[in-house]
């Protein structure tokens, strides 16, 4: 301390002469003296300072005399200390050795650390203490570790750091798991043996923040892993076509119903807000399989469909051939033997005038067929006449 | 400050030692663990002890004192924690092998017993993961494939669990739940004929489908027939000799009557058509 202050008292001398506001203690009674010879001992130490802060020194007291310092005044100490302060801030402009040291004071005298000091203390009292909570979180307050409380959102206060902490936690945003994870193909067991590939989405929050921190070494694992075990419990009490088909809603209410009874009883805190099965495909090889049942159904469906098409034709031939019946028949019903004479001559006539004819009077003649000409003369045979 | 570290300083270092020291005893326990103090090698207390029904907050969790040096304290996870088991081939009592996946669940109720026995809650886990391992064979080797599918698996789990909490129980901990994750026919022969079976029972549906469809198809047709014959049985029922004429003549127009047709008709004088010819 002596030494320090003996150091100070030296740079109050070198920067003004004066009594530092340290120095002033320990050599408070021969002040006044000093002031009066202020002016030689300036001049007597000059030579021996380092340059830089000569100039401005010499200046202040060598010219005319600074009206604001009155001389031999006891009053004088104090204007004397501001204007200390200033002429020292000008010579840290200068560069001098010794202004960077001095900087750090503050108007009173005081050094700026405690500022510093208590700035600190304040930005840590005020990011441990005050607590800002969204709607959507919330937050757990521990005093030494124990709980205490539950924060909801608004501006909370708390005891700072070491004594109280808070943890804050998202707990109303659903978070979603997609079981399995990845691409792979993941296979289960149905009741009937059967296998299917089975992608499903768990979808949870968190319904008590205090259960889910302090319950539960690893909560988010253990949801995935009651979530995979309930799935394939579930999937493995139906059968494959349940699965893969109006199974499904039955399922997911199942296996929702499940994890909760289960994450329950590990108090664990969370609430499933629901499980969605995003796919259930059979197994990759035997895809074709399944595809193979798909496309008998449309073989199956084609096949009906051909015997409807021709059942519409077969039905509207007959009702046409009948319907064309009993219309003739109608007429024919009126005048009968000439209808039906009629109806004789018109096609012999068409049917003769088409074909070659012989007409063989006597009945004790055997005609002779030159058969084998007219067969060249047809040597293609007519084309059949369908109908 | 330097006259106050100058006026204090026997005061400011005694009121550092005996902070350090006092920071020395205070031990912070966290809610989520459970603190055995060893004094000298004993266990002399327990501090958070898990009690089934304490809410939290009322634990007994936070500052403890202890004594330096002498005392140590050991700290043991509170919460709930897991074992898995790897992945098994297990075989059932139909020798069917099944490959299974298991995770038990555990907490440390009786803190000393287990730093006596086990020394950390890993070791713990370490000495359940065989313990699981074999009960469950066990009792899945008791019960039949199809059984262990459905819901037959509670009852097992609730006897593996039994089983396993037995053993856990000496390590002061209790198991709290056992679960198969997965049960998962093994790669290779099983599973490959699970996937025959799978694509003949396909093959199987596919031929039964079309053979469902070619039978709809031919009721279908059939039935058409019968509904033609009826109207056709209707229509020309009225006069069945007329319908004998007007069909022979629709007969003899498609027969004969085409163009080009080289039929050649001997007709005798007496056909009907020529009868004109004799001119009576």
């Amino acid at each position: 301390m002596n030494k320090f202050g003996g150091r100070l008292s030296w740079i109050g001398l070198a920067m003004a002469g004066k009594k530092s506001p340290w120095g002033g203690a320990s050599s408070g009674g021969e002040s006044p003296p000093e002031d009066d010879t202020e002016g030689t001992d300036d001049a007597a130490n000059a030579p021996e300072r380092p340059a830089p802060d000569r100039p401005s020194r010499a200046e202040g007291q060598s010219g005319p005399r600074n009206p604001w310092l009155p001389p031999a005044s006891p009053e004088r100490k104090r204007p004397s200390n501001i204007e200390d302060l200033f002429r020292r801030r000008g010579g840290g402009g200068g560069g001098g050795p010794i202004p960077s040291f001095n900087l750090p004071q503050r108007p009173g005298g005081g050094s700026w650390v405690p500022v510093g000091v208590g700035l600190v203390i304040l930005l840590w009292l005020g990011t441990s203490m005050v607590h800002r909570i969204a709607p959507q979180e919330k937050g757990i307050v521990t005093t030494f570790g124990a709980y205490s409380s539950t924060l909801s959102s608004g501006v909370t206060f708390t005891l700072p750091w070491p004594i109280q902490s808070v943890t804050v936690k998202d707990v109303t945003s659903i978070r979603r798991d997609s079981i399995p994870e990845g691409e792979g193909e993941k296979l289960m067991l149905t009741s009937d043996q059967n296998l299917v590939d089975l992608t499903y989405l768990v979808r949870w929050n968190i319904k008590d923040l205090k259960l889910y921190t302090f319950q539960l070494a690893e909560p988010d694992q253990t949801v995935r892993e009651v979530a995979e075990a309930s799935m394939r419990q579930s999937i493995g009490e139906v059968t494959l076509n349940d699965a893969m088909g109006s199974g499904r809603a039955t399922i997911e209410q199942n296996v929702r119903e499940r994890m909760q009874q289960v994450l329950d009883a590990y108090r664990s805190g969370v609430k499933i807000q629901g499980v969605e099965i995003k796919k259930t495909d059979p197994p990759a090889k035997v895809v074709d399989a399944f595809k193979d049942v798909l496309a008998a159904q449309q073989d199956a469906q084609s096949e009906v469909n051909r015997a409807e098409a021709w059942a519409q034709q077969l039905t509207a031939r007959a009702e046409g051939e009948s319907t064309a019946f009993d219309k003739v028949y109608n007429q024919y019903k009126l005048a009968p033997e000439v209808t039906r004479r009629r109806m004789y001559y018109e096609t012999m006539e068409r049917v003769l005038s088409q074909t070659d004819k012989v007409i063989m009077e006597a009945p004790g003649v055997v005609p002779y067929l030159p058969l084998p000409q007219m067969k060249s003369s047809a040597p293609v045979p007519a084309p059949t006449q369908g109908r | 400050m330097e006259q106050i570290w100058d006026t204090y300083r026997n005061t400011i270092i005694v009121a550092a030692v005996a902070l350090i020291a006092l920071l020395s005893c205070l031990t912070v326990v966290g809610e989520t663990e459970q603190a055995v103090i060893v004094r000298l090698g004993e266990p002399n207390r327990v501090v958070n002890r898990f009690r089934p029904n304490a809410d939290f907050g009322q634990t007994g969790a936070g500052i403890v004192l202890t004594l330096p040096f002498i005392e140590q304290v050991v700290r043991i996870d509170k919460r709930v924690l897991d074992v898995d088991l790897e992945r098994q081939q297990v075989t059932s009592a139909d020798q069917r092998r099944l490959e299974v996946d298991a995770y038990a669940r555990f907490r440390v109720i009786d803190p000393v017993k287990m730093y006596e026995t086990a020394g950390s809650v890993e070791k713990v886990a370490e000495q359940l993961q065989p313990i699981l391992n074999s009960v469950l064979r066990q009792e899945l080797g008791k019960r039949t494939f199809a059984s262990l599918l459905t819901a037959d698996r509670g009852q097992a789990m609730i006897n593996i669990r039994k089983g396993l909490d037995k053993e856990a129980r000496e390590y002061g901990s209790q198991v709290i739940d056992v679960r198969i994750k997965r049960a998962d026919l093994p790669d290779g022969a099983p599973l490959e004929s699970a996937f025959t079976r799978m694509a003949s029972a396909r093959q199987q549906e596919a031929a039964t489908v079309r053979a469902k469809g070619l039978k709809n198809a031919q009721i279908i047709r059939a039935q058409a027939e019968a509904n033609a014959a009826k109207t056709y049985a209707a229509s020309f029922g009225q006069d069945p000799q007329f319908y004998d004429f007007y069909r022979a003549m629709q007969s003899y127009d498609v027969t004969f009557a085409q163009k080009g047709s080289n039929t050649s008709l001997v007709l005798s004088p007496d056909n009907a058509y020529l009868k004109q010819f004799q001119g009576k």
